[in-house]
């Protein structure tokens, strides 16, 4: 017995790939444009089209298209990437804060030792960024992945998988 | 007592993805390295978000010294969206961008200061290569998207 749910008029992208009918009410359709068809080919490779369904029913209306976002995100970096996926760009991420973790060290101690030389042609000049010298604490650096309580501290860097 | 012994041999040795389809775990199952009986939660986990066979093809494509890793990175990711089930990992990538542009930002001013410091010192220190270092590392690569310069205007 055929669904009485009344027929879209254009197929979205996810019923396009699944070769099946859109309707009215289709999950999908605001998030997979039939113009975008690459798009739902890469997210049904990595998690399958009754995982989204799943995904996206947990979630609100209103954050659904971030959500899908997201996991479209996801899903290109673990084709580019098929062993590390996305943890593979946190990893490269934080190597650069680090970097700049310890730049920014380096230049604040030489700061420091500018900052004592007494040698100015005149007295009334001053540093136009003196009113920057309570703004070099990294105090977030340290916590922004524990901050996200998903268990990625920064421990992460030296032993990625425990 | 034959047929008990075999039953008790089967269990014992079924690994977590074979335990949870009840089926027989055989000798050279895909998932049995990585997904140990006794820690059914991690199956679970990333069964949730990829499936059992997209897992097991995702597996079967990759060399086997890479797959340890493989697992261990499907299961973070799915964590990552048990907690955020709207942006999942992504949101680490973006809040890592984020301080990555305040940090490159401090960098710059702190950059700027020693330079200003450096002009105006009467009795010149010799310029080391610290700013020059510090100015070519400053550069992020922009192989990594921040992910929402894409969705927000």
């Amino acid at each position: 017995m055929r669904s009485q749910e009344p027929r879209s008029s254009s197929s979205c992208a996810a019923c396009k790939f699944m070769k099946r009918r859109c309707t009215l009410h289709c999950l999908f359709a605001p998030y997979f444009r039939a113009d975008e068809p690459k798009k739902f080919a890469k997210v049904h490779k990595v998690f399958g089209a009754s995982n989204v369904t799943k995904i996206l029913n947990e979630v609100p209306e209103p954050q659904r298209q971030d959500a899908v976002n997201s996991l479209v995100f996801e899903a290109e970096q673990r084709l580019k990437d098929p062993v590390y996926g996305c943890i593979g760009a946190i990893a490269s991420l934080q190597d650069k804060m680090f970097q700049l973790q310890h730049d920014l060290a380096v230049a604040k101690a030489r700061l420091a030792r500018c900052s004592t030389r007494t040698s100015y042609p005149s007295c009334s000049t001053t540093s136009p960024f003196s009113m920057l010298d309570g703004e070099f604490g990294m105090t977030s650096f340290d916590v922004f992945v524990v901050d996200q309580g998903c268990g990625l501290t920064t421990e992460f860097r030296q032993h990625p998988f425990p | 007592m034959h047929r008990f012994h075999k039953l008790d041999k089967m269990t014992s040795t079924r690994c977590a993805v074979c335990k949870y389809f009840r089926r027989r775990c055989p000798p050279d199952c895909i998932f049995a390295p990585y997904f140990p009986n006794d820690n059914p939660q991690r199956f679970t986990c990333v069964h949730r978000f990829y499936g059992a066979s997209n897992i097991g093809k995702m597996l079967e494509e990759m060399p086997v010294q890479l797959r340890a890793d493989a697992v261990e990175s499907l299961y973070y990711e799915a964590k990552c969206r048990i907690q955020d089930p709207v942006y999942g990992c992504v949101g680490i990538i973006t809040s890592l961008h984020r301080q990555i542009q305040i940090a490159q930002s401090q960098l710059a001013k702190a950059q700027a200061e020693i330079s200003f410091l450096d002009a105006n010192f009467v009795g010149v220190e010799p310029t080391s290569s610290l700013s020059e270092s510090l100015v070519q590392q400053n550069g992020v690569e922009h192989d990594l998207d921040d992910p929402f310069s894409t969705w927000f205007y």
